[in-house]
């Protein structure tokens, strides 16, 4: 037996699937958090069965690859097979459109009224057992977020029923009016000074410098918070880590071991930036570098998507978008792959044509740096002022825009118009908050430790080896000639096929001047992505376009490095 | 339409995917919106459709302008 979720995007599908299977997901206050389905298990009773979290749909006439996938999925259902139809009890009209859409389909279905908790505080009423009388279906009021009425739900599972309701299909709307007519009274609601202004938000007059301010708030805010937890970790490394390292150091003494393990230490003090072993740049590097920022960054964009701004965001700027041959929604997957390129490059599914999704993933693959990466290349050329890092991120943004602008002319393809349904603003539930933030600090420590210790292990193989010199000579047409950059660099850039943030600290020991350190970083972050980005690239657009992709990243990193090398000699 | 000013959906130019469409959204003919603003550089037009929820629609230029609304 199998159960399906079925609802309307961003009406918590993903969270009750959570509940109910115990498996963490991402979830947040913006459609097609999910773009393709889950599967997980759950207890019914004494059975054990699988459940399916469907993607979002608006209608069962599928006009999205998303519906067309819910659809087939519906198409294919077995014969105990029973679907569990998530509704918004805050937006009954909307749900209940699919709903009778469902009833249609003649399967036996449940209703999970969720988000009841706040039917309430929205100054709604619903009688449930009417809704129930008039539909023949059980329904079940639950909130997923807080856990509330989940158990009477599963009981109400084991009874799901095809529905009785007879209607003309092409006056569903008509049905719903008259349903909602005897189910649900609307309180008197004021409108508050503070629902004036969330309205507004999305209005340009007023919506701009919010959207201006909210920006500039997250950056200082990562900022602070980041710099506050690197400092935090340095005294910890300082007071427990150093003892211990140099301990070990003593005990190994000089040799291999001593070189893969500690690597360099002088006069009883490590710079655990240039040391390069494993247990000083290996360890340093992850938890006290970059770790800080990327719990800021999630911290942030956490609480933005949880509240629902995104979406707005996404609204706002959707005309500049266009321009640049991308989508309003394109703002989600970038700000998700600012945070890791990983997930970013996944999120590019909730774009609608293959044009628009491949644009935003070369994109952000080839200029936008993960908060791994920014927060090295900020300790590393921040150190010389605002110029050297404007400049960095500067020409990564026209490199963005002119990317954007050939492939919106060349490359052919559709560029769809926005049309959606921007969610109401939500109060996020702090639990679900932790939890989500929890999982992405978890998932970025599990992804980047291993290809970290690897870069830096096959750093000391390469310098031990002196295959180092071998690849420095081969490569110094590029880097030095066109690139103006020591030839040792060649280094950071075999590493950065691994990890970007460690091939940023490889860096450091080379006393780049601030030109060569600009065009190091710009040359870093456009090159090639790294492996696990590379992975997925190569599993969202299939090898074809992640060739081109490899092609349109190995050309603007060639172009823009002697660029660069150019017009910096004359500043 | 202007901004602010309410209006019932009289006719769809399009075919039956703009349609259904839109239907997903509730908006057919006799739907009453209200324009509340359009965005800039060419971006859409954010549309609140009658009913309890007062949903925001943001819709792109190029379908706005086959939505056909007489303004009361």
């Amino acid at each position: 037996m199998r159960v399906l979720l079925i609802g309307n995007p961003n009406v918590g599908k993903s969270v009750l699937f959570s509940r109910l299977t115990g498996i963490d997901v991402i979830i947040s206050n913006y459609p097609g958090t999910t773009v393709e389905f889950t599967k997980g298990w759950m207890k019914l009773g004494d059975r054990t069965v699988e459940l399916i979290d469907v993607p979002g749909v608006y209608t069962l006439r599928p006009t999205t690859k998303a519906e067309e996938v819910a659809l087939k999925m519906l198409e294919e259902m077995g014969k105990d097979d029973i679907v569990v139809h998530v509704a918004d009890s805050t937006n009954l009209e909307r749900s209940l459109g699919l709903t009778l859409q469902l009833v249609k389909k003649e399967i036996p279905m449940v209703i999970a009224l969720n988000i009841w908790d706040e039917v309430e505080h929205v100054g709604i009423k619903i009688d449930v057992k009417e809704l129930e009388r008039i539909l023949g279906i059980p329904c079940a009021p639950i909130s997923a977020l807080t856990g509330q009425g989940i158990k009477e739900l599963v009981e109400k599972m084991k009874e799901a029923k095809l529905s009785y309701f007879d209607f003309n299909e092409e006056r569903r709307w008509d049905e719903v009016g008259k349903i909602l007519k005897r189910v649900q009274v609307v309180g008197h609601r004021h409108h508050t000074l503070w629902d004036r202004v969330a309205e507004a938000t999305v209005l340009p007059i007023i919506g701009l410098p919010i959207a201006l301010l909210v920006m500039l708030s997250a950056f200082f805010v990562i900022r602070a918070v980041g710099e506050g937890l690197v400092n935090f970790m340095d005294m910890l490394f300082e007071k427990f880590w150093t003892p211990l390292v140099l301990r070990i150091s003593d005990a190994l003494a000089e040799g291999v071991l001593h070189n893969i393990l500690i690597g360099k230490v002088a006069d009883k003090t490590i710079d655990y930036l240039e040391s390069l072993g494993l247990l000083t740049t290996g360890i340093y590097v992850p938890f006290a570098a970059v770790l800080p920022y990327v719990f800021a960054f999630y911290l942030v964009l956490s609480l933005l998507e949880d509240i629902g701004y995104l979406p707005r965001l996404a609204v706002l700027i959707d005309g500049l978008m266009h321009k640049i041959g991308l989508h309003g929604l394109s703002v989600i997957p970038m700000m998700l792959g600012a945070g890791c390129n990983v997930p970013g490059v996944l999120s590019t599914r909730i774009l609608e044509t293959r044009k628009q999704g491949f644009m935003t993933a070369v994109m952000m693959s080839i200029a936008v740096p993960c908060t791994a990466q920014t927060a090295m290349i900020m300790g590393l050329v921040g150190k010389h002022g605002i110029v050297g890092l404007g400049s960095v991120f500067l020409t990564l943004f026209l490199v963005w825009t002119s990317v954007g602008l050939l492939l919106k002319k060349f490359m052919p393809g559709e560029s769809p118009e926005i049309f959606m349904e921007i969610p109401h603003y939500r109060i996020p539930h702090i639990p679900s908050l932790i939890k989500k933030l929890r999982m992405r600090t978890f998932w970025f420590i599990r992804d980047a430790i291993p290809w970290l210790l690897l870069g830096v292990f096959m750093v000391n193989l390469f310098y031990a080896t002196g295959f180092v010199d071998i690849l420095a000579r081969i490569s110094s047409p590029v880097i030095s000639k066109l690139w103006g950059l020591p030839p040792e660099a060649v280094i950071s850039l075999i590493v950065g096929f691994l990890r970007k943030d460690v091939a940023v600290g490889m860096l450091t020991p080379l006393n780049l001047s601030l030109e060569q350190l600009v065009i190091a970083s710009v040359v870093l972050t456009l090159y090639f992505p790294c492996a696990a980005t590379f992975a997925v690239l190569v599993r969202t657009l299939g090898a074809k376009d992640t060739v081109r992709a490899v092609i349109i990243m190995l050309s603007y990193s060639l172009a823009t490095g002697a660029l660069l090398n150019t017009v910096l000699k004359f500043m | 339409m202007d901004l602010g000013e309410e209006g019932a959906v009289v006719r769809l130019v399009g075919g039956r995917g703009f349609i259904t469409k839109l239907d997903a959204m509730r908006i057919r003919i006799g739907t009453k919106l209200r324009k509340l603003g359009g965005e800039p550089f060419g971006g859409p037009i954010i549309v609140e459709v009658e009913g309890i929820n007062k949903e925001q629609i943001a819709i792109g230029h190029g379908m706005a302008d086959r939505i056909i609304v007489e303004v009361k």
